[in-house]
């Protein structure tokens, strides 16, 4: 691996603790990552020095939170090799980000009859903003089906998607599955259909280097918390004239341009998709996460994540009865890794699992389709990041041989 | 600290086991009077019940469903020990075994071998599992199964 974990953990205070009287084993990195030493020490930093309210201040503290605020749009719009900095729009999470697309390029574009084009592996986050949208303008969602290895059938989201489809939205890497769909292949589809391709990125950006110009989408949403940073924000990325040709979503302060008794004018973008205080602190400390990430390099944590995520599908293939979930080809897949075992309920799993110290996540993944298609009720979900060993692997391991002894199909067990 | 055994022993009793892998209530009933499911939304865990009453008593109960090991075996448990009881005596084991996983109360000999599942309380994590039967079973006797017949 070429990066240097023992290094990495040190940056992680939280990764320093016993559970149970066992050493933290964070594996539940699909729902949110830790934050290293320098991204809480900026938010505490910005809390003690900095604070201020951003925009329209002239006085000294007010400047600086500013120059912080709008610097960390400059970088997250490096980050993903984004055109501008204005094309970056801080929300409140990826969801956000998803919902202000629907309601405002959604409902001014989308018409009745107009078609809707997702897949079944999508977070629930990717499939309910359309479905309201859907309601509100009488249009319809069609949803392409994944194979039985976890891959996105192609040809069948080929035929989906037709001259009424107004909209694509696909998710980069599944939270589930682990699936990388082919994301740049999907937006000439979309693009040759006339539609706007919205990307679900909340599982990629954290995980592997993103450029929104190679992909070639024209919507990209992801969350802060997910990538080392704070909760609380989340990023919607769109092409600049496409902003600036859509309503504004939330009305109030910080948005407008001019306000009048008869209406208002909107600011420039990204501001008029910006309305009220932000989440300025969070904002602020997001950056020390970017540059965290960019310090290690993003090939680099990408190939980590790839030999972990190989190694893991090694290790748990050797246990009988657990069927893993989603792609085995590394190349093709990250390192969201689910499974279910004969006989124990994930959530048993992951009771037992924790007595060991070892923090993984049960239940639909906030992905009800996708588990109606895997015809399971839940699944276990092991989901790996920068800082996770493989000796951590072993450690599930050898809890999930204590959930066998528990639950062994064999239907019995030893007196204990 | 004990090791992970010893804590999660407490919680998988051998009893709580053979109830989650051979119930014997398990199923649906020909002619139930009252029925009522519930959901846990967060971990996907459902429980129906079906009872047939004779006057005030629970003359039949079966319960069907999905969800973890604590979740089914606490219904098929409860549903056992309910039946052939009259409602007020099946709601006051119920209430008593959700004041022993929920409060940390120590088990009231009414609720029997219920007290399996004594370890609950201290997976937090795992209380709404246990406590979905109860309930069910709570709902199910006011919920007749044909509302217009029942008034």
């Amino acid at each position: 691996m070429s990066i240097d974990t023992r290094a990495i953990r040190q940056d992680f205070p939280i990764l320093h603790q016993e559970v149970h009287g066992r050493p933290l084993v964070y594996l539940d990195n699909a729902a949110t990552t830790q934050k290293p030493r320098s991204v809480i020490d900026a938010l505490v930093r910005y809390y003690e020095q900095d604070n201020s309210n951003i925009h329209r201040g002239i006085h000294t503290l007010a400047v600086r939170a500013t120059e912080q605020y709008e610097d960390t749009r400059t970088r997250v719009a490096r980050f993903i090799n984004a055109p501008a900095p204005e094309g970056i729009v801080f929300t409140r999470n990826t969801t956000e980000s998803l919902n202000l697309i629907a309601r405002t390029w959604g409902d001014t574009h989308v018409n009745e009859g107009d078609e809707i084009v997702l897949s079944v592996m999508e977070h629930h986050s990717n499939i309910v903003p359309w479905q309201l949208l859907a309601r509100r303008r009488g249009a319809v969602l069609k949803y392409a089906d994944v194979d039985d290895q976890g891959y996105l059938k192609l040809d069948e989201l080929r035929s989906l998607i037709t001259p009424k489809t107004k909209l694509v939205t696909m998710m980069h890497a599944s939270n589930v599955l682990g699936t990388i769909n082919p994301i740049s292949e999907i937006a000439e589809m979309a693009h040759a259909a006339g539609a706007l391709f919205v990307v679900d990125a909340a599982q990629s950006v954290p995980h592997l280097p993103v450029d929104v110009e190679a992909l070639g989408c024209d919507v990209l949403a992801f969350s802060a918390h997910k990538m080392a940073g704070p909760t609380g924000v989340g990023v919607l990325w769109a092409d600049t004239d496409l902003l600036e040709e859509m309503q504004p979503f939330l009305g109030g302060g910080e948005m407008i341009s001019v306000v009048r008794e008869e209406g208002s004018t909107w600011a420039d973008v990204p501001h008029k998709f910006e309305a009220g205080t932000p989440n300025i602190a969070d904002v602020v400390a997001f950056s020390a996460a970017v540059d965290y990430l960019e310090s290690i390099g993003m090939e680099a944590v990408r190939e980590h994540e790839k030999a972990l995520t190989a190694y893991a599908l090694d290790r748990l293939s050797t246990i009988e009865g657990l069927t893993i979930h989603g792609p085995t080809d590394v190349e093709h897949r990250g390192g969201a890794v689910s499974f279910t075992m004969a006989e124990a309920h994930p959530h048993d799993i992951s009771t037992i699992v924790d007595t060991h110290g070892v923090a993984i996540r049960a239940g639909h993944h906030c992905a009800q389709l996708l588990m109606r298609r895997l015809g399971v009720p839940a699944t276990s979900r092991a989901s790996f990041y920068i800082y996770n060993e493989t000796s951590e692997i072993d450690a599930l391991v050898e809890a999930l041989e204590d959930v066998r002894r528990v639950f062994g199909h064999a239907g019995t067990r030893s007196a204990v | 600290m004990p090791g992970p055994e010893a804590l999660f022993d407490e919680l998988y009793r051998d009893l709580i086991l053979e109830y989650y892998r051979s119930p014997k209530n398990r199923g649906s009933l020909p002619q139930p009077t009252h029925r009522a499911e519930g959901l846990n939304p967060t971990c996907g865990d459902e429980i129906t019940i079906e009872v047939k009453l004779d006057g005030n008593t629970i003359e039949e109960l079966t319960f069907d469903g999905q969800g973890c090991s604590i979740s089914q075996a606490s219904a098929a448990m409860l549903g056992e020990l309910v039946t052939g009881k009259p409602v007020d005596d099946a709601l006051h084991i119920a209430h008593r075994f959700e004041d022993m996983v929920l409060r940390g109360e120590e088990p009231d000999p009414v609720i029997g071998d219920l007290e399996a599942f004594q370890g609950v309380a201290k997976f937090h994590a795992r209380v709404k599992c246990a406590t979905l039967a109860a309930k069910v079973l709570a709902d199910c006797v006011e919920s007749p199964v044909d509302a217009k017949a029942g008034g």
